[in-house]
């Protein structure tokens, strides 16, 4: 047993390490990311030659992580709230095969959207595929939880969801290790057509997936992760998950609370414990990062009684980030006076970086839509390049999902519009690019997808995008017109080149590619300080 | 023994390296810790910063609570305003005077150590000229943990053990530098306060 200083994120990574895991597969998004960087970093990892590679999105990563599971071995894929939309329909379905080697599925939600654009919530997910979630309050339970989840995971056949919110994904403190365990050995799934979703097979797995709800229930009533706090006071009950319990206690500095708790960190929920405090109390806190989803389920649509406070009757704010204050309000304490912040405290948005490439792109971009008109709409994606939607550039017009850059230029050019311009960034492209851009081959839209190769994934750190080397081949393998892939160089100097290279292309009725690239400043700093 | 601290800064100044030296500090005397950072979009030239907690008691909220702090340590001067509301009746603001300017509306520096002077409990240094003046010019970080190291209930010795335990891959000279440094700071926080201090 070792004491180790870990994130969240790193938690779940050593509990899987030490779980014996054989393989790790992710793709980058904040706040999920370290979870695959300690992983990379790990010497055990390293040791016992664990997979530890970047996967070119979700869903193939999930994918490969049920292949690693099909073999017998254990693996986890991670990934941010939204990645498990890329990756949703291998885990509905996958929740059906049932699994053969331990398979977890960590997800990192970001409410309050600090680094993403939306806020919702996986624990949705996990009950709509019908398995169990557990959701740590703290790092020890965050590790202990990916550590016994393996267990979990194998003994019920099923993939095990482990939820984080971006707090405690990014907030460290000190975790004891386990003992490390074998890896397992290759072995086949006895049923040879437990994987075979054909409808006849699939619906006596879906069978046994909703038979196995009612022990999961009864495993959760008996779980160390949801535990009953008695109290005095009954005239309220609380109900809290995750790390809502801990801005809950944070209002009892000495630990000592006069309401009865029910803390919850498994699910599908405890049905007896839910009763006992629904029964003991006169009213119900709920306190859930994330969706009210417990307390949409507890509440009921008619709502009869009233009885059940949190974020739907506005106890507690519908959306956003919870903290102690917030709880301190909703439980009518108040937060005391504090100190103002003067007013000259300016906001200080993330910018470019000086010396980025994509500031080069958007200078020449601007100046070429002007040359088309004052009014003009730029279809884009999610990246470090989203930034050009913020003044001084105000290139860009849209920002939605990875990849939709490319697809919606191509609706809006199927609409009329001209020029319709997508801009996009490489490890974007290879997420979720690609295939939209052979819909705009196969009908010859006339589009203009700019890709803005940095040759690495900026946003979420610099890791290394898979598209590296491979952007004009990849493009003239699905049938862009090779004299419509250009490749130029954004930097300063270049300007009139570049300007001249996308006022062509754009003119070209048909599809076509542009590709400024250079590489990141951040990672090239960081090559040349280890060199 | 509780210590709630905030850091403050922009994306890229490198407030975890002395969340990380005091974090090491706390675990030398067996004390609780959690420490809450920002990754992600922020860190490209944002506002970031960092919770750090410490106790000989178990810790729950990895957040402090506003009005709870008793520090706020600020690496460039507009930033630790930021967080002012966070900050005790008593506690300590200790920040770097030297401005990160990276946005077009930037308040004048006056108005700033005019706002900053108001706070009763406060030091400002201008770290980077310390860090120079002593030759250690990349260690200014190190000069504010100095000067912020009287108001965290730890031994001096425990912050300089920390020092060699985070600095300590890249070498004796980058631990030495350090350690000038926090020692820079530690005595210009000294000079300016006359209250009696720990140790
Ligand atoms: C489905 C999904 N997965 C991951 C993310 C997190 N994320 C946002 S942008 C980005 C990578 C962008 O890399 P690239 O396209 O190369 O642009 P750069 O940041 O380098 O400019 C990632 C991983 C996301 N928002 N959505």
């Amino acid at each position: 047993m070792e004491k180790l200083l870990l994130l969240g994120d790193e938690a779940v990574s050593q509990g899987a390490i030490d779980a014996g895991m054989s393989g790790m597969y992710a793709y980058p998004g904040t706040p999920s990311t370290e979870i695959m960087e300690y992983v990379q970093r790990s010497k055990t990892a390293r040791d016992r030659n664990i997979h530890r590679q970047w996967s070119a999105n979700e869903k193939t990563a999930m994918e490969a992580s049920l292949g690693m599971s099909y073999a017998g071995k254990r693996s986890m894929v991670a990934m941010k709230h939204v990645g498990l939309n890329v990756a949703a329909d291998v885990f509905m379905n996958a929740a059906v095969t049932g699994v053969n080697g331990g398979l977890l599925v960590a997800v990192a939600d970001d409410p309050s959207m600090h680094s993403s654009q939306n806020e919702q919530d996986s624990r949705y997910y996990g009950r709509f595929a019908l398995v169990p979630i557990l959701e740590p309050s703290n790092q020890q339970e965050a590790y202990d939880m990916s550590y016994e989840g393996m267990d979990f995971s194998e003994k019920y056949n099923l993939p095990v969801m482990i939820r984080l919110t971006t707090r405690l994904s990014h907030s460290r403190s000190g975790v004891k290790t386990k003992e490390i365990k074998d890896e397992k050995e290759i072995s086949y799934p006895a049923d040879p057509i437990q994987f075979v979703l054909l409808p006849s097979n699939a619906r006596k797995k879906y069978k046994i997936l909703l038979d196995k709800l009612t022990e999961l229930r009864k495993i959760s009533d008996d779980s160390k992760y949801n535990t009953y706090f008695d109290g005095e006071d009954k005239s309220l009950g609380i109900i809290a998950c995750g790390i809502g319990f801990n801005y809950f206690m944070e209002n009892f500095p000495d630990g000592i609370c006069p309401y009865p708790v029910l803390k919850i960190g498994q699910y599908p929920l405890p049905t007896k414990m839910v009763q006992e405090i629904d029964g003991e109390c006169e009213k119900l806190l709920v306190i859930e990062e994330g969706y009210p989803m417990v307390e949409e389920l507890l509440r009921g649509f008619l709502n009869k009684e009233k009885r059940i406070l949190g974020r739907l009757d506005g106890t507690i704010p519908r959306a956003g980030e919870l903290n102690p204050n917030i709880i301190a309000a909703a439980l009518g304490k108040g937060n005391g006076k504090t100190l103002q912040v003067p007013d000259i405290v300016a906001n200080r948005p993330p910018q470019f970086c000086s010396g980025c490439s994509h500031k080069d792109v958007y200078e020449a971009l601007n100046e070429t839509m002007k040359l088309f008109g004052s009014d003009q709409r730029v279809f884009s994606d999610i990246g470090c390049y989203t930034l050009g939607a913020l003044s001084p550039y105000k290139s860009i017009h849209t920002c939605v999902d990875m990849g939709a850059s490319i697809t919606m230029a191509k609706g809006a050019a199927d609409a009329g519009v001209r020029p319709a311009v997508a801009v996009i960034g490489d490890s974007t492209f290879t997420h979720s690019g690609i295939t939209g851009l052979l819909d705009a081959v196969n009908e010859n839209s006339q589009i203009t997808v700019i890709i803005s190769d940095n040759s690495t994934v900026g946003m979420t750190g610099g890791q290394p995008s898979s598209a590296l080397g491979k952007l004009e081949n990849i493009c003239v393998g699905i049938g862009v017109d090779p004299d419509h892939v250009r490749v130029v160089t954004p930097l300063r100097k270049y300007h009139e080149e570049i300007v001249d290279v996308l006022n062509e292309e754009i003119q070209y009725e048909g599809v076509s590619v542009v590709i400024p690239s250079r590489e990141c400043i951040q990672t090239l700093t960081r090559k040349k300080k280890k060199t | 023994m509780k210590s709630d601290i905030i850091l403050a800064g922009v994306g890229g100044q490198g407030i975890l390296s002395i969340a990380a030296t005091i974090g090491m500090a706390a675990l030398e005397n067996d004390l609780q810790l959690k420490q809450s950072e920002v990754h992600g979009m922020s860190q490209r030239g944002g506002a970031v910063q960092s919770h750090l907690r410490i106790s000989d008691k178990s810790i729950s909220s990895d957040l402090i609570p506003v009005g709870k702090a008793d520090l706020i340590i600020s690496v460039e001067p507009m930033e630790g305003l930021r967080y002012l509301s966070y900050l005790t009746d008593d506690g300590w603001l200790v920040t770097n005077s030297k401005p990160f300017k990276n946005i077009p509306d930037y308040p004048e520096i006056e108005k700033l150590t005019g706002s900053i002077d108001k706070i009763e409990n406060h030091i400002i240094l201008d770290a980077d000229k310390i860090a120079h003046k002593i030759k250690s010019p990349r260690s200014s970080n190190m000069v504010m943990l100095g000067a912020a190291s009287p108001f965290v209930d730890l031994p001096y010795k425990s912050f300089e053990v920390g020092i060699e335990k985070i600095f300590g891959r890249k070498g004796e000279q980058i631990v030495k530098l350090n350690l000038d440094a926090l020692k820079a700071g530690r005595e210009f926080a000294e000079q300016s306060v006359k209250t009696e201090l720990n140790n």
